[in-house]
């Protein structure tokens, strides 16, 4: 009988952690078949967050970091400074790369950090158990903003891929999001992009992927996945925001 | 060898170069700034790496990454930027990864000032960040004590799998001093087969996870058991301590760094007056070490123990708990960046010896 379909090998046998409909499962599954498939998993280091991905490490079968909370792209720079001529890729939440780790993904696509920045946008922190994200919509009600973000308050929303992707060091910036299979398939294809960026040695690479989280949005994984459609591209529209 | 004279920062960034240091990174504070700028322009010329961070968070998290993939690598700052990178040095020391940080003291709390200072004492030698760990703290106390150290600093750090702090102050970075520089063109590599390199699925080599994060009770405990099992290595056999002029003296001076020079200055002056006073220098200020003090004080001559520093009396309850109260003890020194006088400090032990 042929194989049409087999799990990629860059991932462990470790049974994921995540909640039912979680999108984690989902990218780090693209994620290992982009590595597996470009041939380069035994040059290959992931750095995990703090966050619900705070257990990457158990899952990529590559060499890993488990970084501080926000400090994924200064890991990944002192890897990459050590070892130029090896991949190495960062696997960040909201809270993570927006919110406490601003400074360091900003600064890592200023210099050009030939590093590739998987970034998970769900509107909420989910580890911590849904407080408000710096993603989080105007109005949506998180266990900090229990009446709905105020905008006149605490600001609106952070657009990470069009910021990054005004950033001279930044070679490929997209937004992607997981909601329909036309978008898997176009989101698959944006990472396999950004690791090709860094491999080209062109400079940064970042994919914004839009996930849900049916456990901290109070919503069944169907509805997730059409709140997600109908509030958060929207305003987080999708693409390609620059490729060099 | 012919001595050279050069400024303690530069000097200590030479160093560090000839104990086989191939990666810095570093954010600029005052006073220190020596070690980036002649790291900038020597790392690139022995086929290194310097990168000026945009934080000293981003800093040290780059010589988490660094060190992790194997590299020999340090970070330099002063007090406010040490404050900054002690997430990154409490998560170094739970990743059980080797490397130096430069601590150039200077008057604090808060911005304090930028003159030489001992404030950091508690900082460095207590753990600095949160959990239970420790670095190993070496204060050299003049520029050639620097150089000779930072070699066994690398080596302490790589042998240990832990992160060592250079704990010296303002004065040692900008002041100049001749200096015999060691010329190490091919620096030792230790084998790290624990570091992130590449993994072969089926090869030798086992699969890095440089981590930090141990979600289970028992498996934090496992890993406080092994950090246990190396302090205790490091306290049996890495104690580095000078004792100067202890033999039957009647007073022991207690003091580190530039402030301990100042005390053998103190030493020649009671000397002078008929005097004989002692100083206990420790090298080490973690692994402390408390016997070295406790046998200077508890000698029959000894009347008195006059501990100094630029501190508010930090190292002195180190001290005190090595006396454990077999002689009087006495504290002399400010907060701030006051440095005493040779003179008042000799004064001091005409009056406890009047008292």
């Amino acid at each position: 009988m042929a194989t049409i379909f087999k799990r990629t090998s860059v991932l462990t046998n470790a049974p994921f952690h995540y909640c039912p409909g979680c999108g984690h499962g989902i990218v780090h599954r693209m994620v290992a078949e982009v590595i597996e498939e470009l041939g380069i998993r035994e040059k290959t280091a992931g750095v995990a967050p703090v966050g619900c991905a705070v257990f990457a490490y158990n899952y990529f079968d590559v060499d890993m970091y488990e970084a501080a909370h926000g400090r994924a792209p200064a890991v990944a720079t002192g890897y990459k400074r050590v070892h130029p001529e090896n991949v190495c890729f960062t696997y960040q939440g909201d809270g993570d790369l927006a919110s406490i780790g601003t400074a360091e993904i900003v600064h890592a696509a200023h210099r050009g950090e030939k590093i590739t920045t998987i970034f998970i946008n769900n509107a909420i922190y989910g580890m911590t158990g849904g407080q408000m994200a710096p993603t989080t919509l105007v109005g949506q009600k998180t266990t900090t903003s229990p009446l709905g973000r105020d905008k006149d308050h605490c600001g609106e929303p952070i657009r990470m891929a069009e910021m990054l992707a005004t950033i001279n060091g930044s070679a490929f910036i997209a937004r992607t999001a997981l909601n329909n299979t036309a978008n898997l398939v176009k989101t698959k294809a944006a990472i396999k992009k950004a690791f090709q960026a860094q491999l080209d040695g062109k400079g940064f690479s970042m994919v914004e992927i839009l996930s849900p989280c049916p456990t901290n949005w109070g919503k069944s994984p169907a509805e997730a996945m059409d709140w997600l459609a109908e509030n958060m591209i929207p305003y987080y529209p999708l693409g390609i925001m620059k490729e060099v | 060898m012919a001595l050279k004279l050069m400024k303690g920062c530069e000097a200590i960034a030479e160093a560090a170069i000839q104990a086989g240091c191939r990666y810095f990174f570093g954010y600029p504070i005052t006073p220190q700034n020596d070690i980036p700028e002649y790291m900038s322009l020597r790392l690139p010329q022995v086929g290194g790496c310097f990168l000026q961070a945009e934080s000293e968070l981003a800093a040290i998290n780059m010589v988490y990454g660094a060190s992790g993939a194997g590299a020999r690598v340090m970070t330099s700052s002063s007090s406010p930027g040490i404050s900054l990178k002690q997430e990154g040095i409490s998560t170094i020391a739970a990743a059980e990864l080797p490397c130096v940080i430069v601590n150039m003291m200077r008057g604090g709390p808060g911005l304090g000032n930028i003159q030489a200072s001992q404030g950091d004492y508690f900082q460095a030698v207590k753990g600095g960040g949160h959990g239970d760990y420790h670095p190993i703290v070496i204060a050299p106390s003049s520029i050639q004590e620097t150089v000779n150290m930072m070699g066994k600093a690398f080596d302490l750090a790589d042998d240990y799998r832990i992160p060592v702090i250079i704990l010296a102050d303002g004065l040692i970075g900008q002041m100049m001093e001749p200096v015999e520089m060691p010329n190490n063109p091919d620096p030792v590599k230790k084998d790290k087969p624990w570091a992130a390199t590449g993994y072969v699925p089926g090869g030798k080599k086992q699969r890095a996870i440089i981590n930090s994060l141990y979600i289970e009770t028992e498996d934090l405990d496992v890993l406080h058991t092994r950090l246990s099992a190396t302090y205790d290595r490091i306290q049996a056999n890495e104690i580095m301590v000078e004792t100067y002029n202890t033999e039957g003296a009647e007073f022991i001076l207690c003091a580190y760094g530039t402030v301990a020079r100042v005390c053998k200055a103190a030493v020649r002056i009671c000397a002078e007056q008929g005097v004989k006073v002692g100083l206990v220098r420790p090298i080490t200020l973690w692994p402390f070490p408390t016997e070295a003090v406790h046998n200077a004080v508890a000698q029959e001559s000894v009347k008195g123990v006059l501990t100094v520093e630029v501190s508010d009396g930090q190292m002195y309850e180190d001290i005190r708990l090595a006396v454990n109260g077999c002689k009087p003890t006495e504290f002399m020194g400010k907060a701030g960046s006051a440095i005493p006088a040779a003179e008042d400090i000799a004064e001091r032990i005409m009056n406890m010896r009047r008292a």
